[in-house]
């Protein structure tokens, strides 16, 4: 899924919406993510018909917000799945998630090619870092990033004791940050 | 700004970018991410995280004709209200919780002056104005407090916050931050329980203020 320039696939299609405005490639990030981002909706306790509205508010969001995506610091999985928890924060507290001060680029800055290779490299070490894990472990940290529970609820829902679960988050989250250390930009 | 040295705790970061911190506490968070590149690097660090579990879900069918309903709205559907911008001292987070307004200080006694942003049964999150050399009443915690400077500086037995410093409170910390010579100190705090005040008279007025 990587193309010859680092990106992969889905980040390429949201360049192309972000700078041409480019329709089939936002019906393509949209196959991709759409039925994506309704598991995530489900997981997070919505119903099957508000899931749907959901996604489409997203993509929508996707389409007028992309000018701010900025490949130099995630990619479009990473930037969808933000606007996609903040909207399942207003849904879940009946009151608007708390969003982050937009970065402003200082005019007439380049890409920087080097930069963008290196955060698609670790990201693609993210990626084998979540394959190496148990498969208990993916569960433990889905759930931590996808239902908007705290901890303790993890531990009700799989039964398991809630320190064994805090810990396999924190391991394979470790484990992650270790591939991730570089990412910060300096 | 180099100058931060307290900063957000890495469980927090985790915490906020997966979206479980509650409402008072991702406010301070995610004022300080606005101001820290440090710890807004590790936030977006995160988010990659959620964008690969996100990559990685098994897709659910979505609705026959999803895509064309989708498309068909890109020309039609008004596009999302603008995002809260900074204003002054207050980084967008801050001006989301005041409403885009600027405060609306209460006197609290002794010079100091607040606003509470909410409360309920979760905690509360306020700003507070400590002129230079007053302190805040000494008290405990039942809980978390975070407490973001926004102007100037405060100290306590933990140190010395400036601007974008963050202290981290819990159960085991008694402290009476004093504000530091120069301007005001301005800060913005969320705690998930009451105070435990030392003196008799704030707790007396601690209903009053919903400290
Ligand atoms: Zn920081
Ligand atoms: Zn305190």
């Amino acid at each position: 899924m990587t193309t010859p320039d680092g990106f992969t696939e889905p980040t390429q299609w949201l360049i192309a919406v972000r700078d041409r405005r480019d329709r089939a490639a936002f019906a393509r990030l949209f196959d991709h993510f759409g039925p994506r981002l309704k598991a995530m909706l489900l997981r997070g306790g919505l119903r099957d018909g508000s899931a749907e509205d959901v996604v489409q508010d997203v993509m929508l969001a996707v389409w007028h917000k992309a000018a701010q995506f900025d490949p130099h610091r995630a990619e479009a999985s990473a930037w969808i799945y933000r606007i996609a928890r903040n909207r399942q924060i207003d849904l879940v507290r009946r009151r608007p998630a708390v969003v982050l001060e937009e970065l402003e680029e200082p005019p007439g800055n380049e890409p920087d090619a080097p930069q963008i290779l290196a955060l698609a490299q670790e990201a693609r070490h993210l990626r084998a870092a979540l394959d190496r894990l148990a498969p208990e472990q993916v569960q433990a940290i889905q759930k931590a990033y996808m239902e908007d529970m705290p901890h303790s609820e993890i531990s009700r829902t799989t039964g398991l004791p809630l320190g064994t679960i805090k810990s396999r988050i924190r391991l394979g989250l470790e484990r992650l940050r270790h591939e991730l250390k570089d990412l910060k930009p300096e | 700004m180099s100058a931060i040295s307290h900063h957000i705790p890495d469980h927090l970061i985790r915490a906020h970018a997966a979206g479980q911190l509650p409402h008072h506490f991702a406010v301070v968070v995610a004022a300080h991410l606005s101001m820290c590149d440090a710890c807004r690097a590790q936030a977006e660090a995160e988010e990659m995280v959620g964008g690969a579990l996100l990559d990685r879900l098994a897709p659910a069918a979505l609705q026959d004709g999803a895509r064309d309903r989708l498309l068909a709205a890109l020309d039609s559907a008004p596009p999302p209200p603008p995002a809260p911008r900074r204003s002054g001292i207050f980084p967008a987070p801050v001006m989301q919780a005041l409403d885009g307004q600027p405060p609306r200080w209460r006197m609290l006694g002794g010079g100091i002056r607040q606003q509470v942003l909410s409360a309920d049964e979760d905690g509360s999150l306020r700003l507070l104005y400590i002129p230079p050399g007053r302190a805040v009443p000494e008290h405990g915690h039942n809980g978390l407090e975070l407490t973001l400077v926004l102007q100037g500086a405060f100290s306590d037995s933990e140190g010395r916050f400036g601007v974008g410093d963050v202290e981290l409170a819990e159960d085991d910390l008694d402290h009476q931050p004093v504000a530091c010579p120069g301007a005001p100190c301005i800060c913005l705090a969320a705690t998930d329980a009451p105070l435990r005040f030392t003196a008799f008279l704030p707790r007396l007025l601690q209903p009053l203020f919903r400290i």
